[in-house]
């Protein structure tokens, strides 16, 4: 119903152009096709596509050495690794603060884990020295409390750090230690903690103020404690030493404790500076070597390709990625396998699958019946007997060979070997992956006419010509589902390998779940499982070209 | 401070260990185990106990102790862990405890002492790995032949050399698809002394001598993933000898009366126990802590040993081991720790395998699938 003006556009009944009509109309239609669908969507997307993805992710995230570490990799930048030797007092410095606040945050044997995939002996590295860090400097706090025991004295050390009352207050550094904390823990840091560091004294003494306000967010947010009935940590005191043997202008400074901070000065002038280099080689002398400062350093992004390059045997180095030594290279080899093996597998399973295919589509309703309960009876049966069940018959005293050693077949001395090796895997494989062959084939195979081939045989064609050029070309459909369908479950396969085959007839898989479930190396897990996704989609997509995805039919 | 802070926490705990009867504790607890005999041991030795003097206290099971690591990593970081105790291997309990996955034990105020007064600390002694862990069982991976497969006129195979001397022992053995133990066997059984072992394995050139040990039996190697295989390799007479847990070789031996003996030599110490898993809400932590309390006394640990032959943990429990439940038989000399059995005897090196197991690894599987 729509009215023609002279020269506007098309016009429906209620006199807005038909144009926008329609697409309202369309739109609302889309709009309901979308909710109807999306509670499956939404399920997808929450249960399916955010895991994997955020799964996928680990395989390039990196922070935990920039989040654990953040002074400490800061100043590693300015070190060169090709120079021989270790960096200088600075770094220690930092690495002496850094660690301190993550071993009280239980963080630092977390990223010993983290760095020791990459460079052995960094584990207990991180562990042994996270336990001794209190004794660093132990003789200069002693002096201090010596010299003055309100060294030891909670509120002395609140006051001091809060700059007495109605003092200026430094809420910047607060939230910067705020936001420091969070990304070290992955836990929030918010809310009031009962104390503000004092402007005055953090621009007087600001390593100490750091080091507490640290120490403050952490005793009310995770020990659930009041900061000024705690004594601050041994770091906050090594902060004071640091602060006032850099020369600190106490003199100037009138907020309390002031004539405390003089004395303590005073004290501290006659006595050498606290080598943290010296330290941290006398709690272990590992933290000298070269190859673990490179380590931190090469993994200090908040992103890596280190994983990935793991994934396809290489590492990264000062130079640039590199080839790995010979005698640890594996997965580049895995994946090779892995491909073959699935193929292989696809393979017999359409050798095997056609003819009975054929057969259970040709023959009549009931007998058909029957023989599809034998296909299905196997496919219902536990993936672990029916693995467990090759076992049995395939070993050397198992079932295959006692009966070739009983018809004489073969000497008792010289049994077959068909197990925990790639024959055993593909025997296996194929037995448990044949009805996802089987079955669109079948329901291919029954929906082509019989006619067909009989008209070709009246036309003079003998039965091999109709049954390859009239029958066979309209049965590519199944084959090409059932080939997808296997290969695509056959790549990913790892229970059945790892039960039966042995060292040669492992998948890449097997190693995938062995970095998920006992190296704990998911990072490395993640970009195994990213290449072998890829890999599949790059197959699929092959596929697509030359056979045609619109080929494929499941019934 | 640490110090201080150390006794504050340990008299808050007192107060809360105290208070804990008085307070709610969670009328359900989630455990983790392995499954099988070991799981039965457990539940006879401790659950039921326990179940009976807390009526209306429901305990569910969970058998992922083997991937207990990864999950409860994967359920820290969903922010809801959903067990309560965790029975692991001593070097998952040092992951955990690493990662911040576990919390941190104080055997003095979470353990009972010995009944003579021994503190739990000394009564565990050096069992108590990392600061986590709560020792159980000490139990053993050693080999176990088939007495009807050594050759006539040889001498029955005790030497863990005679693992490698494929002329005197020819027949398949099988051994763990991974690094640990089969490493140290090699080398000792190629010359290095018993105390240089691990000084040897962190070297690069240590590493490749020990897979060029390995290399000698490769081609007559079955190597096994899960516990169950190498008992039923044995058992169908695949191998002729293979290393696996001591109290599986044990049912093996005298549960089902397989023609399997013992080779205790060489045998490496590990350590199973529990975790308490960390920043549990206050009941289910109260309920966690009395239970382990409880399963980890003298008599408890001395308990399990009639279902299962592996060494209670505590020095205290050893005089108090029995007879087997069933079979009626002296449990004590299919102990592990059993003076007999404990003549030559290698203690799972936790430290060292913490560091190099990445490493090593890597190139064990890859020279296994060369």
């Amino acid at each position: 119903m729509s009215v023609t003006t002279e020269n506007g556009p098309v016009l429906s009944a209620d006199g807005k152009p038909l144009k926008r009509s329609l697409n309202k109309a369309l739109r609302a239609q889309k709009l309901r096709a979308l909710a109807l669908i999306a509670p499956l969507l939404i399920f997808v997307l929450v249960t399916f596509i955010a895991p994997i993805g955020d799964m996928l992710f680990r395989s390039v995230e990196n922070q935990i050495v920039s989040n654990t570490l953040p002074n400490t990799v800061q100043q590693l930048q300015d070190w060169d690794a090709a120079s021989g030797e270790a960096p200088d007092e600075s770094v220690y410095q930092s690495l002496y603060f850094d660690l301190f606040l993550a071993s009280e945050a239980k963080e630092h044997t977390r990223l010993g884990t983290r760095l020791n995939y990459e460079e052995t002996g960094i584990s207990s590295l991180f562990r042994s020295t996270g336990r001794s860090l209190d004794d660093i400097g132990e003789d200069y706090i002693d002096a201090l409390e010596d010299l003055n025991p309100v060294w030891e004295d909670e509120a002395f050390w609140y006051a001091l750090m809060t700059g007495g009352d109605g003092a200026a207050a430094n809420t910047a550094l607060l939230e910067e230690q705020r936001l420091r904390l969070a990304e070290l823990t992955s836990d929030s840091f918010a809310g009031d903690i009962g104390f503000v560091p004092g402007q005055a004294v953090s621009d007087l003494l600001p390593e100490t103020t750091r080091a507490y306000t640290a120490f403050a967010l952490f005793t009310v947010v995770a020990d659930e404690d009041v900061v000024a009935e705690e004594e601050p940590w041994e770091a906050v005191k090594i902060a004071l030493v640091q602060d006032l043997k850099a020369g600190a202008d106490v003199a100037s400074y009138a907020g309390p404790g002031a004539a405390e901070l003089a004395e303590a000065q005073a004290l501290l002038a006659g006595q050498p500076e606290i080598s943290f280099r010296d330290a941290f080689l006398a709690l272990d002398e590992d933290w000298g070597k070269i190859s673990n400062w490179s380590t931190i350093k090469t993994y200090s992004p908040p992103f890596t390709s280190g994983y990935f390059l793991n994934a396809v045997d290489m590492q990264k180095s000062p130079d640039g990625p590199e080839a790995r030594p010979e005698n640890q290279q594996i997965y580049g080899m895995l994946f090779q396998r892995t491909l073959f093996m699935s193929l292989m597998i696809t393979g017999s399973c359409i050798l095997l699958a056609y003819p009975i295919a054929y057969l259970l589509s040709n023959l009549p309703m009931r007998t058909a019946n029957i023989l599809m309960i034998l296909v299905l009876l196997p496919f219902w049966t536990s993936l672990l007997v029916r693995t467990s069940a090759w076992k049995v018959m395939l070993q050397q005293q198992g079932v295959i060979n006692d009966t070739l050693v009983w018809l004489g077949l073969v000497d008792d001395a010289s049994r077959l070997v068909m197990i925990n090796n790639q024959f055993g895997t593909i025997v296996a494989m194929t037995h448990i992956l044949l009805p996802f062959m089987i079955l669109p084939m079948y329901s291919v195979m029954s929906t082509i006419p019989q006619t067909y081939v009989r008209a070709a045989k009246s036309l003079g064609a003998t039965n091999w010509t109709a049954f390859w050029r009239v029958y066979f070309p309209q049965s590519v459909p199944g084959i090409g589902a059932g080939s997808i369908l296997v290969f695509i479950l056959a790549i990913g396969y790892y229970i059945t390998p790892e039960i039966v085959g042995g060292t040669t007839g492992t998948f890449i898989s097997n190693r995938i779940a062995y970095h998920i479930s006992s190296s704990l190396n998911w990072g490395l897990a993640a970009a195994l499982g990213s290449i072998l996704l890829v890999a599949v989609l790059v197959l699929y997509w092959a596929y697509d070209k030359i056979v045609g995805i619109d080929n494929v039919k499941l019934g | 401070m640490k110090l201080t802070k150390t006794l504050l926490a340990t008299t808050a705990l007192t107060v809360a260990g105290a208070a804990a009867h008085a307070q709610d504790m969670a009328d359900s607890m989630t455990m983790v185990s392995w499954g099988g005999a070991y799981q039965t041991s457990q539940i006879n030795a401790y659950a039921t106990p326990y179940q009976a003097m807390h009526p209306g206290l429901e305990i569910i099971w969970d058998e992922s102790s083997a991937e207990a690591v990864a999950k409860m990593r994967a359920m820290d970081e969903a922010g809801n862990v959903t067990w309560d105790v965790v029975d692991v291997v001593a070097a998952d309990a040092l992951r955990l405890c690493d990662e911040g996955l576990a919390m941190e034990i104080d055997p003095d105020v979470h353990l009972a002492p010995a009944p003579d007064g021994t503190s739990a600390e000394d009564d565990f002694g050096d069992l108590l790995v990392g600061d986590c862990f709560i020792p159980q069982i000490v139990y053993s991976t050693a080999f176990g032949y088939r007495t009807d497969m050594v050759p006539a006129g040889v001498e029955a195979p005790n030497d863990i050399c005679d693992v490698f001397d494929l002329e005197t022992y020819p027949g398949k053995r099988s051994l763990e698809k991974r690094p640990i133990n089969n490493m140290e066997w090699a080398l000792l059984c190629d010359g290095v002394a018993k105390d240089d072992v691990y000084d040897v394995l962190a070297t690069a050139e240590g590493q490749q001598q020990a897979l060029d040990k390995l290399a000698t039996i490769k081609d007559d190697v079955i190597w096994w993933s899960a516990g169950a295989d190498t008992p039923q390799l044995l058992a169908d007479g695949e191998v002729f000898m293979g290393s696996t847990y001591n109290g599986r070789l044990f049912s093996v031996i005298e549960e089902q009366n397989q023609p399997v003996a013992m080779m205790w030599d060489a045998q490496v110490f590990d350590l199973d126990g529990w975790i308490i898993p960390a920043n549990l809400p206050e009941d289910r932590l109260a309920r966690a802590l009395d239970f382990i309390y409880f399963a980890t006394d003298t008599q408890r640990l001395a308990d399990q040993a009639k279902w299962i032959s592996y060494g209670p943990a505590r020095a205290s429990s050893a005089p108090l081991v029995g007879q087997h439940a069933d079979l009626g038989i002296d449990m004590a000399p299919h102990m592990p720790t059993d003076p007999n059995n404990a003549q030559n005897t290698f203690l799972y090196n936790y430290e060292f395998w913490a560091d190099y197991r990445d490493d090593i690894d890597a190139k064990f599987q890859a020279w296994l699938a060369q």
